[in-house]
C-alpha cells in the first residue's frame, strides 16, 4: 500500500468540506476522484499534496506519517488545472525548476539536469519546444510541459487536478491515452481529480466517487457500474450509459 | 497619490470612427489644452533650453566641472542612490504585508505609505530635524550610538528616503496583488522554500514594476529640495545638494549657472526615467513570453 | 495556511508547528513593516504636533493667530481657490480632447501632460523665472507694459499651476477612455445639446475621479515649497505662503511658531489622506 488516508476531515470556517474520508491506494495504481463541484475532491487532492492541512485524521505514505509534512518535502508531483507554468521561464527552465531548487547536497550537476530535462521533454514529445516560453505554446503543449515538470522531481506520487479541463475535446481524448501510458511506463501511482465521468472511467484503475465531502463509493469502474453503492452514485452515473454500451471496458 | 505611479496613461486612442468627430467640443477643448500646455508647460521649459543654448558648451562645462558643483552632484546622487536602494527594499516588504496579510491597523499603515506625498516637504523637513538633531528623540538615541544624522550626509539620505517611500510601495503593490497563487503552489510542490519561491517565481514577475518604482524614487530624490535643506546642514562641498546650489545661484542672479546645474539634474532624471522605461518594457515583454 | 476555526481532534503536532511558524513569520513581517512605517513616516508627524504644543495650548493659539501666519494661511487658500478651478477646467478639456478625438500629435500631448511630474520643483521655479521674470523672454516684454508676473501672487499661481496640472487630467483620462463615448453619443441622438450631454452624462460619470484628482492637486498646491519659494520673492507678510512661512519662522529661530504653522499643513495632509481612502473605499474605479 502506497498512500493511506485515514479519517481526514477539513473545515472551511464552520463548513465541513471533508467528512472522515478514508482511502487506501496501492503502488502504481491510477485513482480518480470523481464528483460534482463542491464535493471536496480538489480539497482532498490539495491535502494529499500538502498545500493544505487536514483539521483531523492521518495521511501516510509507504508507512511514513506525512500528515504534517510540508508540500515541498513530500515529493509529490502535481499538475494544476491552470498548469501554473512559470511564464517568465522557458519550457526547459520550467522542467528543470524542481531539480535546481534542491539543496546543494542532493542537487544534480548542471549537465546532469540538462540531460534529464531533455529526456523528459523527449518522453513527452515536446523536445523541440525546450527554448519556447509558455505563452507561445498551445493548451496541449502546456499540459505536457506541466506533466514533464512534475515528473522531473522523480515524484513518489503524481497528482492531477483536472488536467484536461482547459483543452478542447479532440485534444483531450488523445492526451488521456498518452497520460495513462506515461504513468504506467514510469510506474508511479497517480491521483486524478475530475468531474468528467467518461474521463474517470476510461483512465482509472479505481474510482472514488465523492459527494458532500464523503466518498460514496470506491471501487473498480466495472464494479461501480454493476453495483452502485448509493442512490447518489446511480443517479450521478446515469449519463454514462453510452460509454458502457460502446464497450470501452477496461 | 498612487496616480503618480501608474505608468502608461492610455493604451490606444478611440477607433478610426473618431475621425468623424461626432461629439462636439473638439475645437474648444483642444484649444484650451494647447493654450494651457503652451503657456504653463512648454514655454517655461523652453526658457531653460534657451538659457542653456545661450550659455555655450565651454561655459557650461566650466560651471558643471567646478569643484563645488561636482561636490553637490556627488552628495545628491550618492544620497539619492542610498534612498532608492532602501526604499526599493522596504517597498517590497511594505507592499507584501499590505497585499498578503489582514491585520488590525492595516488601513492606517496603508494611509501612512501615502503620507510623504500629502505632507508638504517643508513640514517634513522641519519634522525630521526636530527628530534627529541632538535634542530630538532619535537624535539623542543615535548620538549615544555615535551616529550623527542631522546636518550630515545621512540626514540628506534620510530626507530623501522619507519623500520617496510611496514610489517603492505603490508601483509593485498592484503587480503583487495579481501574482497567481498557482505558480507559488506549483513551486512549493516542486520542493522550493519560501525564499526560493520569492526569488525565482515572485520577484521576476515584480521586476518591471520594481525598476519603475526605483527609477521614480531616484528621480524624485535627485530633485528633492524642501525636505532636505532643513536637515542637510548645507555646507558647501560637504552637505550641499544640487537643488540648493541652484537656489543659491538664483539668489546671486547668476541665471546661467543656475540653468546649467538645473539642466544637468533634469537631464539626468529624464535619462534615468527613459532607461527605466526601456528596461521595464523589455522585462515585461520577456514576461509575456519572449519576443 | 488556513488555520482551523472549528477544532475537534487535537491538531497533528507537525501541523500545529507549521501553523506556529507561519504565524511567527507573518508577525515578524508585519511588525518590521509597521516599525519601518512608524519610524520613517509616523514619528515625524508626532514630532510636529509634540513640538507645536510643547509650550502649551495658549502659546500654540497665539502662534496661529499671529498676523503673518494668518496672512500666509489666507494667501495659501487664495492660491488654491484660483489654481484649482483652472486645473479642473484644463483637466476636463484635455481629457475630453484626448479621449474623444483623434488628432495628429495626440500621443505627444499625452507625454507633455505628464511632464511636470518629472521636473523637480526648484527647476520648475527656475524655468518660470527664465521666461516670466523681469529679464525673461516674455517677462521683459510684459515689463514694458508695466506688468510683473514674478515675485507676487501671479507667480505663485502660475508655478502652482505647473506643478499640479497633471493631477486632474491623469485621473480623468484613463476613466474616460474606458467609459467610452457610447453614452454621450446616445444622449446627442436623443436631442441633448453638447453642453447638456457633458453636464448630465460625462460629468456624472467622472465626478468621483474629478474630486479625487482635485483633492490631490489641492494638497500639492497648499504644500508646494520649492517651486513657490523660487518665484514668490519671499516678502514678509505679503508673498509668503504657509510652507514658506514655516521656513521663515524656523530660520528666525521661532521653532514653536514654525511647528504651529506646520500643524495646519499637517492637518490638511491628514484630511487629504482620509478623503482619499474614503473615496477609494467607496468608489474604487475613481482612482
Amino acid at each position: 500500500m502506497a498512500l493511506n488516508i485515514q479519517d481526514v476531515t477539513k473545515f472551511y470556517g464552520s463548513n465541513k468540506v471533508l467528512d472522515q474520508v478514508n482511502l487506501t491506494m496501492q503502488k502504481g495504481e491510477f485513482i480518480a476522484l470523481l464528483g460534482p463541484s463542491g464535493s471536496g475532491k480538489t480539497t482532498l487532492l490539495r491535502i494529499i499534496a500538502g498545500l493544505q492541512f487536514a483539521d483531523g485524521g492521518l495521511l501516510s505514505f509507504d508507512g511514513e506519517d506525512i500528515t504534517g509534512t510540508e508540500a515541498r518535502l513530500r515529493r509529490f508531483g502535481m499538475v494544476f488545472q491552470s498548469y501554473a507554468l512559470f511564464e517568465h521561464m522557458t519550457v526547459a527552465e520550467n522542467v528543470a525548476f524542481g531539480l535546481k531548487m534542491r539543496p546543494r547536497a542532493t542537487r544534480p550537476a548542471r549537465a546532469e539536469i540538462g540531460s534529464r530535462v531533455q529526456a523528459l521533454l523527449e518522453m513527452g514529445e515536446i523536445g523541440q519546444l525546450a527554448d519556447r516560453y509558455p505563452s507561445q505554446l498551445s493548451g496541449g503543449q502546456r499540459q505536457r510541459v506541466a506533466l514533464a515538470r512534475a515528473l522531473a522531481i522523480e515524484p513518489r506520487l503524481l497528482l492531477l487536478d483536472e488536467p484536461f479541463s482547459a483543452l478542447d475535446t479532440k485534444v483531450r481524448k488523445g492526451l488521456r491515452g498518452a497520460l495513462r501510458d506515461l504513468q504506467k511506463r514510469v510506474g508511479i501511482g497517480a491521483i486524478l481529480v475530475t468531474h468528467d465521468q467518461e474521463e474517470a472511467f476510461e483512465i482509472a484503475d479505481r474510482i472514488a466517487i465523492m459527494a458532500d465531502g464523503r466518498i460514496e463509493q470506491f471501487d473498480k469502474p466495472e464494479n461501480i457500474l454493476k453495483a452502485p453503492a448509493t442512490p447518489f452514485v446511480a443517479e450521478f452515473l446515469e449519463g454514462l450509459g453510452a460509454w458502457q454500451n460502446a464497450g470501452a471496458g477496461i | 497619490m498612487t496616480h503618480v505611479l501608474t505608468t502608461g496613461l492610455v493604451p490606444s486612442g478611440p477607433t478610426r470612427r473618431g475621425a468623424r468627430r461626432v461629439l462636439p467640443g473638439f475645437g474648444l477643448t483642444l484649444g484650451i489644452s494647447l493654450l494651457f500646455v503652451a503657456l504653463i508647460i512648454l514655454l517655461p521649459l523652453s526658457g531653460l533650453a534657451f538659457q542653456m543654448a545661450q550659455l555655450g558648451f565651454p561655459d557650461y562645462l566650466n560651471i558643471i566641472l567646478s569643484e563645488r558643483t561636482l561636490a553637490a552632484f556627488s552628495v545628491t546622487i550618492s544620497a539619492a542612490a542610498l534612498a532608492t536602494v532602501f526604499n526599493a527594499t522596504f517597498g517590497l516588504l511594505l507592499a507584501w504585508v499590505l497585499v498578503r496579510y489582514e491585520f488590525p491597523g492595516k488601513r492606517l499603515l496603508d494611509a501612512l505609505v501615502d503620507l510623504p506625498f500629502a505632507l508638504p516637504t517643508a513640514v517634513a523637513g522641519i519634522a525630521l530635524v526636530a527628530l534627529y538633531d541632538k535634542s530630538g528623540w532619535m537624535g539623542m538615541l543615535l548620538e549615544g550610538m555615535g551616529l550623527k544624522v542631522a546636518y550630515t550626509w545621512w540626514g540628506i539620505a534620510l530626507a530623501m528616503i522619507f519623500t520617496s517611500v510611496p514610489f517603492g510601495v505603490r508601483t509593485v503593490q498592484p503587480v503583487m496583488e495579481s501574482l497567481s497563487p498557482d505558480m507559488e503552489e506549483a513551486a512549493r510542490t516542486l520542493g522550493a522554500r519560501d525564499l526560493q519561491i520569492f526569488r525565482h517565481v515572485g520577484f521576476p514577475q515584480l521586476w518591471p514594476s520594481f525598476i519603475t518604482g526605483a527609477s521614480l524614487a531616484f528621480a524624485r530624490s535627485l530633485g528633492e529640495f524642501g525636505a532636505v535643506i532643513f536637515i542637510a546642514g548645507n555646507m558647501p562641498f560637504e552637505t550641499e545638494i544640487a537643488s540648493l546650489l541652484i537656489m543659491i545661484r538664483l539668489e546671486e542672479y547668476d541665471y546661467p549657472a543656475a540653468s546649467a546645474i538645473a539642466g544637468t539634474i533634469l537631464g539626468l532624471a529624464l535619462v534615468i526615467l527613459i532607461l527605466a522605461n526601456i528596461a521595464q518594457g523589455r522585462a515585461a515583454r520577456h514576461l509575456n513570453g519572449g519576443k | 495556511m488556513t488555520a482551523a476555526t472549528v477544532t475537534h481532534a487535537p491538531l497533528h503536532p507537525q501541523i500545529a508547528a507549521f501553523h506556529r511558524r507561519q504565524r511567527l513569520k507573518r508577525l515578524a513581517l508585519i511588525l518590521s513593516a509597521a516599525a519601518f512605517a512608524l519610524l520613517v513616516m509616523g514619528l515625524p508627524v508626532i514630532a510636529i504636533v509634540a513640538r507645536a504644543f510643547q509650550e502649551g495650548l495658549a502659546v500654540y493659539a497665539a502662534n496661529i493667530v499671529e498676523p503673518d501666519t494668518l496672512h500666509a494661511i489666507g494667501l495659501t487658500v487664495l492660491t488654491a481657490l484660483i489654481v484649482l478651478p483652472i486645473n479642473i477646467v484644463y483637466g476636463i478639456a484635455v481629457a475630453w480632447a484626448i479621449t474623444r478625438f483623434r488628432f495628429p500629435g495626440r500621443r505627444i500631448l499625452l507625454t507633455i501632460i505628464e511632464l511636470p511630474f518629472s521636473i523637480s520643483p526648484i527647476v520648475a521655479g527656475l524655468c518660470y523665472l527664465l521666461i516670466y521674470g523681469a529679464t525673461g523672454l516674455v517677462g521683459s516684454w510684459l515689463d514694458g507694459w508695466n506688468v510683473q508676473l514674478m515675485f507676487n501672487l501671479t507667480g505663485i499661481v502660475l508655478v502652482s499651476l505647473f506643478v499640479t496640472c497633471p493631477f486632474v487630467a491623469r485621473e480623468l483620462i484613463p476613466l474616460m477612455q474606458v467609459s467610452g463615448r457610447d453614452q454621450e453619443e446616445a444622449a446627442l441622438t436623443l436631442g441633448a445639446s453638447g453642453w447638456q450631454t457633458f453636464r448630465h452624462v460625462t460629468l456624472h460619470n467622472i465626478r468621483w475621479a474629478l474630486l479625487y484628482g482635485a483633492i490631490l492637486a489641492n494638497a500639492r498646491v497648499m504644500g508646494e515649497f520649492g517651486a513657490v519659494s523660487v518665484v514668490s520673492g519671499n516678502i514678509r507678510g505679503e508673498t509668503m505662503t504657509l510652507p514658506l512661512q514655516v521656513q521663515l519662522l524656523y530660520d528666525d529661530y521661532n521653532a514653536t511658531g514654525a511647528f504651529a504653522a506646520a500643524t495646519v499643513l499637517t492637518l490638511i495632509a491628514v484630511i487629504t489622506l482620509v478623503l482619499r481612502s474614503l473615496i477609494e473605499a467607496r468608489h474604487p474605479h475613481a482612482s
